[in-house]
């Protein structure tokens, strides 16, 4: 298997150092990496997962708008990154593990390096103290 | 595949008896194949690699991983490029704002350097390289990014039978903990899986690197630990700190050999060293 491209894997480095939750995606959507923070989340270690193809973490959420009713993909700022490369940031609500609606912001950038090329995406979660 | 050792110091040139068994000058390196040459970096060892070589050619590579003064002092003092019945072609690290040229050229040019690039004599061109694979004579070449400050490459060097893979400078550690262990995740893996020799940066001690990360360097510790998970068969401890003697640098050297133990053969890279690369 080939090493991902450097800038792949300084936004890993670097989001292991951060206490927001963060997620890395290919280009295809592929869950590549996500941090400790990130895992309160999911519910699931990164060390115990590994990789995530797109059909399986897309599922692990329920992203909603404000009257609950659910957010289509297209609508979610990661996906829009991924299909237009270009930064994107949304506040929604998804449901907690617990069942509880959460709300909270996503931010979320292309990964262009120096090729100009698009290896990946990254994704902030921000949760907001109103709910 | 023959190689040799021009400058192995890093940073910046130590000339003195201290230094002389493992050579003050920066980096450069030769490699020879089939009457065809190329040259990685012209730190200030390339100025001896001119004395002391009897061109066979009449065109020579320069491939420059990086634009750091100790990998392109030489530069101007490398006499082909001063002949016009040379051909010189410069290949360097592709910047999203600069042409090579235009980089090349703020050491090139007054205050700094007598002579612009656009008065030399030789014919001249420049290749700007990202991650990219090429062929020079008998050379197939596959460079990629690695990690260290500014555009930074290192140089896969495969010929008819042998691979040399060159990464002088480098930091694959740059983290919270560290090398991540999966080579998908280790910057310069494809550079040097399986590589017959490997120079690598070697920098610092292990201590020293907890005081200098983000400096874009190694430790002698990262660096047998990326060999290793590159399966290398040969390894060149090199970019030694500036600050080290040779006495330093050996008891530093058997320090860490005696912590250390791997399946491939290491040293510290000499000035002067020659390698020849066997039928494998």
């Amino acid at each position: 298997m080939p090493a991902y491209e450097i800038e792949i894997i300084l936004n890993r480095q670097l989001a292991d150092c951060l206490s927001i939750p963060v997620f890395i995606t290919d280009t295809m959507g592929n869950l590549i990496f996500y941090n400790e923070p990130a895992e309160e989340i999911f519910g699931k270690r990164f060390e115990d997962t590994g990789e995530m193809p797109v059909e399986q973490w897309s599922t692990m959420f329920r992203p909603v708008d404000e009257a609950g009713i659910r957010l289509p993909p297209d609508e979610l700022p990661l996906v829009k990154t991924l299909q237009n490369a270009t930064p994107h940031h949304k506040t929604f609500w998804i449901e907690s593990l617990q069942g509880k609606n959460q709300k909270i912001s996503v931010t979320s950038y292309p990964i262009i390096g120096r090729t100009g090329v698009m290896s990946g995406a990254v994704a902030i979660f921000w949760k907001s103290n109103d709910e | 595949m023959k190689i040799k050792l021009w400058g192995v110091r890093g940073s910046i040139t130590t000339t003195g008896p201290e230094t002389a068994y493992y050579g003050g000058n920066t980096s450069c390196v030769d490699v020879w194949e089939d009457g065809c040459v190329l040259v990685l970096d012209g730190g200030s060892g390339i100025q001896k690699l001119v004395l002391d070589n009897e061109l066979v050619t009449k065109r020579i590579d320069v491939l420059l991983t990086h634009l750091h003064m100790d990998h392109i002092q030489g530069l101007g003092f490398f006499s082909p490029l001063f002949d016009p019945s040379m051909e010189v072609h410069i290949w360097g690290p592709a910047s999203i704002t600069r042409t090579l040229h235009s980089r090349l050229s703020r050491y090139l040019s007054p205050p700094l350097f007598p002579v612009l690039i656009r008065d030399l004599p030789c014919k001249l061109t420049f290749h700007e390289i990202q991650n990219s694979h090429f062929t020079i004579g008998p050379f197939t070449i596959h460079t990629d990014y690695v990690i260290h400050p500014g555009p930074t490459v290192g140089f896969r060097v495969s010929g008819r039978r042998s691979t040399f893979t060159y990464i002088p400078d480098h930091e694959p550690a740059l983290g919270k903990n560290g090398i991540i262990k999966s080579s998908q995740w280790l910057s310069g893996f494809d550079l040097a899986v399986g590589a017959d020799l490997l120079l690598h940066d070697a920098q610092y001690t292990g201590q020293e690197y907890l005081k200098k990360k983000g400096w874009g360097h190694s430790s002698m510790e990262d660096a047998g630990l990326f060999a290793s998970m590159a399966g290398v068969k040969r390894v060149l401890f090199a970019h030694h700190d500036p600050s080290r003697t040779d006495i330093q640098l050996d008891d530093i050297f058997t320090a860490f050999q005696e912590k250390n133990s791997y399946t491939f053969n290491y040293q510290l890279a000499r000035e002067g060293m020659e390698i020849i690369l066997d039928d494998l």
